[in-house]
């Protein structure tokens, strides 16, 4: 058990000091390497407190499995997904990046409420989405829409949700999902009591959360994966780090080499990831689930990635904070485009399906916002009904004012 | 029937429902072998276990945001701020998460979710101890905020709460834990929430309370009894929402009312009484509504405490205002 943890989890740069403790007693130390940070917590003679931060730091090197060029370069650690797999999950990203168009431009039509872009993220977001169960609970941030659609939420709601609709929130039976988080942080801890209670229920799943760079600095995002750690709760904590936090780039956050590293402090894996990179980025998640259902706890995923587009659709200009240098430079790490050449080079993949699913995406989002056109507009007595269970006195009375003013 | 004081009623209303639904879980800081900090989970989790009775880290925000998490699973958390003055820590997470969560599922999920809290001045505590911050929780759709003022209520209240699939914060004041000791029936019991108490009948001048002021109400009326003024004594019970029901039927008879709260007096729940009451009742009244609230200064911990709280005096002197008026 000690040799699957610590050895298969080193390559990909999970910090544990396991390999110093061995290397230099020659001899598994269990107990020291499930508390790897004892060491350090008790300052012996000679103790280097700034060697010691380097050396942890130099250990969260970007774990990778596909280049830029679409070549494998860790063939050890190809997941184990079937040519089918790889294609399904080939398609997904096309269909979200279209998706992610369509959205912008009814946006700027006027046709959605709030909407934060998405194309860059496909790996981060739906390489992770794609290494879960369906018994798994997802708690996403703004941006993470995609996840819960390929989770099994109708798009029809998801551009409800867009449009404030609270019809948008009811999820299906089967979708475990909580609604897109506003307050950054805030999924942090919420997904350490969904994990807590998945636990408790001896349940074989997990919770997984998304924030961004931004989001590490947030109080909550260390209570979160903190509290998860104390009770060796089954989360799984994504940083998709994007590089900037609307216009606040991601040095500003924090002195810390790389953002996994937080891990280390709360005692969990951390994981630095390509997240441009989607075997890599589906790799670590599906390690991070088989630990967390293993019993063995959380895990910190920063994914290191881009967002193409504007924060969002809400009048942010990334033109005031970004260079087309940095921009170009993103764009040729692609997720699409690298997949694209892995999967041409196996076969798996041509230019005719490419357009296959984009045609039918593009179907599909016209399908889904007439759907969302169609639907009765909200009104305010709903929002009282949805208050409580029993509406309370004070909302009674300005039920039947409101049923009044709808009924004109 | 046994005697019992309020942190005891307290204690054994979490008994009492940790015993008949396992999905309740009591957790918060220093709640499982030390059995809290004023002793209200004493003893649950030697009886009920650590599975159901646990330890948190220290992180207000964290805990009860873990406690939105794990009703998910259907677990039903009664979860303890240490003190209510640490709320500020928690603000997101009760009035941004908890507060919305039915409403931000288009009411496909409930929040059946209770924090438990000591609040309330006269005990010598350090600051952001004594606070009384009711009024930000009543300020907040989706919460119910229940106060009791003895161990009967407190009970019946809790339980109440524990079975509510609506957030409740539960708000007990530190003066009233051991201060009084009375008859507390030993079966389960409900008390509803939103449904306020008449304490005390009288004739001339309804008095409104809650919480430690309903005992200094009670012993001003029973001192303007003396100057030969009948006043009605009022327990809300909870803060949010208001039996304005109760209280309009007993302004109708009394033509007079006093609203009493300890916490400052801007905005808050006396202000919101004294105003819907206004709408509602002026053509019953004889005086304008007056309230006894705590000036608008921060808590004076420790130094002043006494000429800061509102007491049975001040209750007294607004009391003789509006029926002299």
């Amino acid at each position: 058990m000690f040799k699957a943890n610590c050895f298969a989890t080193l390559k990909f740069t999970v910090v544990t000091d396991c390999d110093k403790i061995i290397n230099k007693s020659n001899k598994i130390n269990i107990k020291k390497c499930e508390r790897f940070g004892e060491h350090l917590m008790a300052p012996k003679k000679g103790f280097d407190p700034v060697k010691a931060l380097e050396e942890i730091e130099k250990k969260f090197e970007m774990y990778q499995i596909l280049n830029e060029k679409g070549e494998v370069v860790n063939e050890d650690d190809m997941p184990d997904l079937s040519d089918d797999e790889l294609v399904e999950l080939m398609r997904r990203m096309v269909w979200t990046r279209v998706l992610d168009q369509r959205s912008i431009s009814l946006s700027r039509q006027g046709r959605l409420g709030f909407y934060a872009p998405t194309a860059g993220q496909e790996a981060s977001q739906l390489a992770s989405q794609y290494a879960l169960e369906k018994e798994d609970y997802i708690v996403p941030g703004y941006r993470d829409v995609p996840q819960l659609i390929w989770q099994g939420l109708p798009l029809t709601q998801a551009f409800l949700f867009s449009r404030g609709h609270f019809k948008g929130n009811q999820f299906p039976e089967g979708v475990n999902a909580l609604s897109p988080q506003i307050i950054i942080g805030a999924s942090f801890v919420q997904t350490a009591g969904i994990a807590l209670g998945i636990k408790k229920r001896d349940k074989k799943a997990v919770a997984i959360t998304y924030t961004g760079d931004g989001g590490s600095s947030q109080g909550d995002f260390y209570e979160g994966i903190n509290f998860a750690s104390a009770y060796l709760a089954p989360a799984i904590f994504v940083i998709q780090n994007n590089q900037y936090a609307i216009s606040t780039p991601r040095d500003l956050q924090t002195n810390a080499k790389t953002l996994a590293q937080k891990a280390v402090a709360v005692g969990i894996p951390g994981v630095y990831v390509d997240g441009m990179d989607p075997l890599a980025v589906y790799k670590v998640t599906k390690d991070a689930r088989d630990r967390a259902v293993a019993g063995e706890g959380p895990t910190l995923i920063e994914t290191l990635c881009y967002r193409y587009g504007a924060h969002t659709m809400a009048g942010d200009d990334p033109t005031r904070y970004r260079t087309s240098d940095e921009d170009s430079d993103w764009e040729k790490k692609d997720p699409l485009v690298r997949f694209r050449k892995f999967l041409e080079e196996k076969d798996l993949w041509n230019e005719d399906k490419e357009n296959e699913v984009m045609e039918q995406a593009k179907e599909d989002v016209k399908k889904a916002i007439k759907e969302a056109d169609g639907t009765d507009k909200q009104t305010v007595t709903q929002l009282m009904e949805n208050m409580y269970e029993d509406m309370p006195q004070n909302l009674q009375e300005q039920y039947e004012v409101y049923k009044e003013k709808e009924s004109k | 029937m046994a005697e019992k004081t309020m942190i005891q009623a307290i204690t054994e209303a979490m008994a009492t429902e940790l015993k008949n639904d396992e999905n309740v879980l009591v957790f918060g800081e220093d709640v499982g072998v030390n059995g809290g900090v004023f002793r209200a989970t004493e003893g649950l989790q030697k009886e009920f276990g650590e599975a159901r009775v646990f330890d948190t880290p220290l992180a207000e925000s964290g805990l009860v945001s873990m406690g939105l998490g794990l009703t998910l699973e259907d677990y039903r958390p009664v979860i303890e701020i240490q003190f209510f003055g640490f709320l500020f820590e928690a603000m997101d997470g009760v009035a941004g998460q908890i507060a919305r969560h039915r409403f931000r599922s288009g009411n496909s999920k409930p929040m059946p979710l209770v924090i438990r809290a000591p609040f309330g001045g006269g005990v010598h505590t350090p600051e952001m101890h004594a606070d009384s911050l009711e009024g930000l929780m009543a300020q907040t759709p989706g919460l119910k905020v229940v106060i009791p003022s003895n161990p009967e209520d407190a009970k019946g209240l809790l339980i109440e709460a524990i079975r509510s699939n609506d957030p409740v914060i539960f708000l007990e004041h530190m003066k009233l834990y051991r201060s009084f000791r009375e008859e507390v029936p030993e079966e389960d019991y409900t008390v509803e929430i939103g449904k306020a108490k008449v304490k005390r009948e009288g004739t001339d001048v309804t008095l409104i309370a809650y919480g430690a002021m309903v005992q200094e109400s009670i012993k001003a009326a029973e001192a303007l009894e003396e100057d030969g003024i009948s006043a009605e004594v009022i327990d809300l019970r909870t803060v949010s929402p208001v039996d304005y029901d109760t209280l309009v039927e007993s302004i109708e008879k009394t033509n007079r009312a006093v609203v009493v709260q300890e916490a400052q007096r801007q905005a808050g729940i006396a202000a919101n009484v004294a105003a819907e009451l206004s709408e509602r009742v002026i053509l019953s009244l004889e005086a304008p509504i007056k309230r006894v609230t705590a000036p608008d200064t921060v808590y004076p911990f420790t130094q002043a405490e006494e000429i800061w709280l509102p007491n049975k005096d001040d209750i007294i002197e607004k009391a003789k205002e509006v029926y002299n008026f």
